[in-house]
């Protein structure tokens, strides 16, 4: 057991370094940045004094070293617009995604496990051929478009603009945003619930259940959905990164001045001290996220402690 | 996924064949579509600015309205539905080729290559393909083959993983070891035996991961950092009408509804091949 917690993190951490690594790379052979902060008719030694400064005059090694030492002490660059270290910037902002993330997150499991109980319950009936419809729809449903949609229908019928800043402080204009955003993980979590769980009731331990004269619903309950519910913990683990993806889109949707606005903003006005930041930040959240669910099976799963 | 048993015995279901017909469709108005409409799809017409549709109190002068610079939205929206297809299966194939060779290689290089990819898997699985693109589109100027590149890297972590277990099963198999004891070369056996044996594997990854690579194009499109004004697409035309959503709605509601509908078309296809092709590879999503 100690063996497979030091071969998760080992690769977490490597990952993490490879990501760290490419990024850097990446940023080294985009331009020079020297060129490109100096004044554009800067005179050559204007442009070698910026060299200087910034330490592209160093070998390679010498600048990975460094650069992988300043993110080691929380130096992570400055917005070339606004001047402030991005870390301060991404800190600002990220309340407003945890908010939006989390209801989000709450929402599509709840109705994502209730759909999924519900079709499997009803097997081959209409509600289930109902919930499955539903799981297609919200998987193809991009989610920029049923934002507008969803804006749109609120300003038509009920009168109130949810695409604003002003929005987000009532209940309606945070729901509208976190529903768009978490309708299509709502749709594959019930129809993975689905499928976990007619899988479960046909294993052994619910017919032995069964013959120890159980109720229906406590079988139901009390047996299939807590052994059901453990792969759906990697599918949450795994929707983490559709979740980034689509706060980015939705944000920018509904005007929500979170992360993902940022970094569509970052892009478009190319700050890249910031944009590299939240690249690393993104990639630290979800290799974070998957060694904790990794981690989190040995807790739930006795299988997995007996290996 | 397994309600469909009796249709599977009987044929396609309804779903299924209303979508390839929707898929035909939108195939045949990416094509010829532009021929619909007199009007160009740069042409300006300041005289014609955001006319709305027939039943709307438009004419027949532009079926589905015009934008903001009078350009005639029914030739706009054949334009873009011409790009967006373009894109989706160009881009598609590129992740299919390159992670199908990068799977194949790893399964049967063995050693470090293997470690290699695994590695790059799973640092490609730890970014969203769409952070990844909006990083290198900071970085670099837009450009439409930057963007097909791009577009293409989706989903290759997903081919390689699936061809290198597939490739590491077929190697077992018995054929193999008996055609290797007749004396054929490696490159004949995986060539005219292993890979006619695994294709289906990716044949039926291709038909799931198509939709995703639509909705990606489309995302990005609309976030103003995928395809590029003149050129357009449905998404770069649903950016372009964003700002109207509450006058001129047809401008964002009629490409939006042309890209669900085609990611649902092609969804259910593929849903439906996997079960039919393969059954054991459902994987949940």
């Amino acid at each position: 057991m100690i063996g497979f917690i030091f071969s998760k993190v080992a690769r977490a951490v490597i990952t993490l370094l490879v990501t760290v690594t490419l990024v850097f790379i990446f940023i080294r052979f985009s331009g020079d940045p020297a060129a490109a902060l100096a004044p554009p008719d800067a005179p050559q030694e204007v442009i070698d004094q910026y060299r200087r400064a910034l330490g592209l005059d160093q070998p390679f090694w010498v600048q990975y070293t460094g650069y992988l030492n300043r993110l080691a002490h929380g130096d992570f660059g400055y917005s070339i617009h606004s001047g402030r270290p991005s870390l301060q910037i991404f800190l600002d902002r990220l309340p407003a995604t945890l908010r939006l993330g989390g209801i989000a997150l709450v929402i599509s499991l709840v109705a994502g496990l209730g759909l999924g109980a519900v079709a499997a319950l009803n097997r081959g009936r209409p509600v289930d051929r109902a919930v499955m419809g539903f799981s297609v729809f919200a998987f193809a449903m991009p989610n920029f478009l049923f934002g507008l949609v969803v804006i749109l229908t609120g300003s038509l019928m009920f009168q109130v603009y949810l695409g604003g800043q002003g929005a987000s402080g009532s209940i309606f204009g945070v729901v509208a945003p976190a529903l768009t955003l978490g309708l299509a993980s709502m749709g594959s979590y019930a129809r993975f619930t689905r499928s976990s769980l007619l899988e479960t009731i046909n294993k052994p331990f619910m017919l032995a259940a069964e013959a120890r004269g159980i109720p229906y619903k406590r079988r139901l309950l009390r047996h299939a959905l807590p052994n059901a519910a453990i792969p759906l913990v990697t599918l949450v683990g795994l929707s983490l990164g559709s979740l980034i993806a689509g706060s980015v889109v939705t944000e920018q949707v509904f005007a929500w001045p979170g992360v993902g606005q940022l970094l569509v903003r970052s892009v478009a006005t190319r700050d890249i001290a910031t944009v590299q930041f939240l690249v690393l930040a993104i990639a630290a959240t979800m290799v974070i996220a998957n060694l904790i669910v990794d981690l989190l099976y040995l807790v739930i799963d006795p299988r997995i402690r007996a290996r | 996924m397994d309600t469909n048993t009796q249709n599977r015995r009987s044929g396609m279901p309804m779903a299924v064949r209303l979508a390839l017909i929707f898929i035909a469709l939108f195939v045949l108005f990416a094509l010829f579509g532009q021929w619909l409409s007199p009007h160009e799809f740069r042409a300006t017409s300041l005289f014609d600015r955001l006319k709305p549709p027939v039943g709307f109190g438009g004419t027949w002068e532009y079926p589905l309205g015009t934008d903001a610079r009078g350009r005639d939205l029914l030739v706009r929206l054949a334009v873009g539905a011409q790009i967006t297809l373009i894109v989706a299966v160009v881009g598609t194939l590129i992740g299919a080729v390159l992670g199908s060779l990068l799977g194949i290689l790893a399964a049967a290089r063995r050693g470090f290559a293997e470690t290699l990819v695994v590695g790059a898997v799973d640092v490609q699985a730890s970014l969203p393909i769409i952070v990844v693109a909006l990083f290198v589109l900071a970085m670099f100027d837009s450009s439409f083959t930057l963007f097909l590149l791009l577009i293409g890297l989706s989903g290759w972590e997903v081919y390689a993983r699936l061809m290198r277990g597939a490739v590491l099963t077929a190697k077992e198999q018995g054929y193999v070891t008996a055609v290797r004891a007749l004396g054929a070369s490696p490159y004949r056996i995986y060539l005219r035996h292993i890979l006619p044996n695994v294709i289906s594997v990716g044949l039926v990854q291709f038909t799931v991961n198509l939709p995703l690579t639509v909705l990606l194009e489309t995302a990005l499109s609309f976030l103003g950092l995928g395809v590029q004004s003149p050129l357009t697409s449905l998404g770069q035309i649903m950016s372009e009408g964003r700002d109207r959503l509450l006058t001129s709605w047809w401008l964002t509601l009629f490409p939006g509804v042309i890209i669900f509908l085609l990611a649902l078309s092609i969804s259910l296809v593929g849903d439906w091949v996997r079960d039919k092709f393969d059954p054991t590879l459902r994987t949940e999503n």
